[in-house]
């Protein structure tokens, strides 16, 4: 055949391709793989009975209850947030608006133990805002609230910075169209500007909600390790682990990678089936 | 339903945009808003749509100061540059759009909104593909859907943005004449915004040319090209030919010789001709040089001619026939039969 002489510009020989993928493989196998295996044959180590009473037991289910809770009050207000804040900096030109993004990052670039501490110092039972806050019987530190504080703090640019490029990227047009069209600002929310949106959103919420469920450094510094009360799941294991409850620590833990995993495939979904409407640059 | 723009400014971040402009747009008028880019075309039809708020001036509709209307209010009829057709709607909810986000008073019934649906997408010709979504249309359709979604509203004014300017040169055709027809048939005073001069000549009744925020001259087609009232109209539209002259005592001088041409007043001046507005000449005051270049145009030929001197060359081209002896080097004269001075 003519072509086999042909060299693509932008491939290389069979050695290098193979050399390089095997590289990337060890790698993965090592450091992702591995441990993934790990956690489910330590769950089930001692058989399924064991695995299921570990995940029975009362500070275990209260654990996976709290971190449901918490998860179904940071995501929505990270949604609702999310969606506020890249629609005002997408559509609307004001001045701040560069640094708004750039506090927007904020959580990203701080450690999540230093996110909690900030809310241990300022609600705490030492700090400026303690005394008032006990007079009226309300404890942030150290109890569900601050935890959902922390929770919200370290994954609200999730959504936000999921729509924010493609909001930018779409532009005002469809919404100068629908106002021109007759529509107040609610039905131009509602009917243009959210269903553009609305696979980015769906894949932001998903992404925010595996960061809340498995967030470990906030919530470990407000919490207060209480067990049954200010455990979450990743708190929980740590302290299962500590007690040498190996199946326990694991049970829990595949629960968490469970999670990922179901996360890591809705993702892929996504990304095949909406990709162009996720990223920017989709014009008709 | 006549439009009035009165002395409108337009500044964005203080640079203006719009300098003072004033235009008046008979009801049932087809017109073209023409310019160079950056010539506040689009600005002057946002403004009307109320999409943008004047810095200063005001804008009539009828007699009613629309100035302060919000573009729900205004009524008008907007067709964007890109169609900005709603991606995630099919076709029929896209021009039911309008209908569907009344409020509930003035709302008409479901099976109404569909009906009218229908009869618009029947008056664009697309008559059977109201399932379909925006991104399984062509240009040209997407185009018509755009323009049935806009007079859904039974708007009072029609406004397009570079109608045609996303679309191959054929379909471009084929929708002008398309357009003229739909506007004679429904007669709403339409402003379209183009760059293309061919475009706005053809289609439009008049035409307004605007240079840098300001608008340089209004008229028919026929005025704009054959009476251009300013050296940019002259040379922004139609092709043209000027060369820095000088009168004295009433003869047009190019290069310190006569060129056999009069004018009233003595000074400095631009002159301006058309390439096809000359004529060859033998003998007698004129403009004389080697020919440079030339060209076969379809029925006839374009010579390069260098007139001036060779430190300071002029180029014009003009439209010579086919069988002038005009190959490069050879010598021609000529002398402008239409032509206009600017001082």
């Amino acid at each position: 055949m003519s072509n086999e002489r042909f060299k693509n510009p932008i491939t290389e020989s069979a050695p290098v391709r193979w050399t390089l993928i095997a590289a990337v493989l060890a790698f993965l196998s090592l450091f992702v793989l591995t441990p993934l295996v790990i956690v489910f044959t330590e769950a089930f180590s001692k058989g399924w009975e064991e695995y299921i009473l570990a995940l029975q037991e009362p500070d275990a289910v209260k654990a996976i209850r709290l971190t449901l809770l918490v998860a179904a009050i940071a995501v929505p207000a990270n949604l609702l947030f999310g969606l506020a804040a890249s629609w005002a900096i997408a559509k609307f030109e004001f001045r701040g608006k560069s640094f708004l993004i750039t506090l927007i990052d904020l959580p990203f670039s701080v450690s999540p133990v230093i996110s909690g501490l900030v809310y241990v110092l300022l609600f705490g039972a030492n700090s400026f805002l303690g005394p008032i806050l006990k007079s009226y019987g309300m404890q942030i530190v150290f109890a569900v609230p601050g935890i959902v504080l922390a929770t919200i703090f370290v994954t609200f640019p999730f959504v936000a910075r999921e729509l924010i490029p493609l909001m930018q990227d779409q532009g005002t047009g469809d919404e100068e169209a629908a106002i021109s069209l007759g529509a107040n600002g609610w039905q131009t929310f509602w009917y243009v500007t959210l269903p553009n949106v609305k696979w980015a959103l769906l894949y932001g919420v998903l992404l925010c909600n595996a960061r809340a469920m498995g967030e470990f450094g906030a919530v470990s510094v407000v919490s207060g390790h209480i067990r049954g009360l200010t455990n979450t799941m990743p708190l929980h294991v740590e302290i299962l682990y500590n007690d040498y409850n190996v199946v326990g620590a694991f049970a829990v833990a595949s629960l968490l990678a469970l999670l990922a995993l179901l996360t890591l495939v809705l993702r892929t979904v996504l990304e095949t089936r909406y990709g162009s409407e996720l990223s920017a640059g989709q014009k008709h | 339903m006549e439009i009035r723009v009165e002395k409108i400014r337009k500044e964005f971040d203080l640079y203006p945009a719009l300098h003072d402009v004033s235009l008046k747009i008979e009801s049932g008028e087809l017109i073209a808003l023409l310019g160079p880019s950056g010539s506040g075309k689009t600005t002057l039809l946002r403004l009307i749509a109320g999409l943008e708020q004047p810095t200063q001036g005001r804008i009539f509709f009828g007699n009613e100061d629309a100035s302060y209307r919000s573009v729900q209010e205004r009524n008008v009829g907007f067709v964007f540059q890109h169609y900005a057709l709603f991606r995630h709607m099919s076709v029929l909810d896209n021009v039911a759009f309008g209908l569907k986000v009344r409020p509930k008073g003035q709302r008409p019934p479901k099976a109404e909104i569909r009906r009218r649906a229908l009869e618009l997408l029947d008056m664009v010709q697309l008559t059977g593909l109201e399932k379909r979504f925006p991104n399984q249309l062509s240009g040209g359709q997407r185009q018509r859907v755009a323009l049935a979604r806009a007079m859904a509203i039974e708007p009072k004014v029609l406004l397009l943005d570079e109608p045609f300017g996303a679309l191959d040169a054929k379909v471009r055709k084929e929708l002008r004449r398309w357009l003229r027809e739909f506007h004679d048939r429904t007669g709403h005073t339409t402003v379209f915004v183009t760059h293309d001069q061919e475009e706005a000549l053809e289609l439009a009744d008049r035409v307004v040319v605007m240079s840098q925020g300001k608008i340089e001259q209004v008229g028919s087609s026929d005025d704009v090209y054959d009476r251009p009232n300013s050296p940019f109209v002259f040379s922004f539209i139609g092709e043209s030919a000027n060369l820095p002259v000088r009168v004295e005592g009433g003869v047009v001088h190019f290069h310190g010789a006569p060129t056999g041409l009069t004018a009233q007043r003595d000074g400095e001046a631009r002159l301006f001709f058309r390439p096809q507005d000359v004529a060859l000449i033998e003998e007698g005051p004129g403009m004389t040089g080697p020919v440079t270049s030339s060209r076969r145009l379809a029925g006839t030929r374009i010579a390069e001619i260098e007139l001036g001197s060779s430190q300071e060359p002029c180029h014009v081209e003009i439209e010579v026939p086919l069988e002038a002896a005009a190959s490069n080097g050879s010598i021609l004269s000529f002398r402008p039969t239409r032509w206009k001075l600017f001082y």
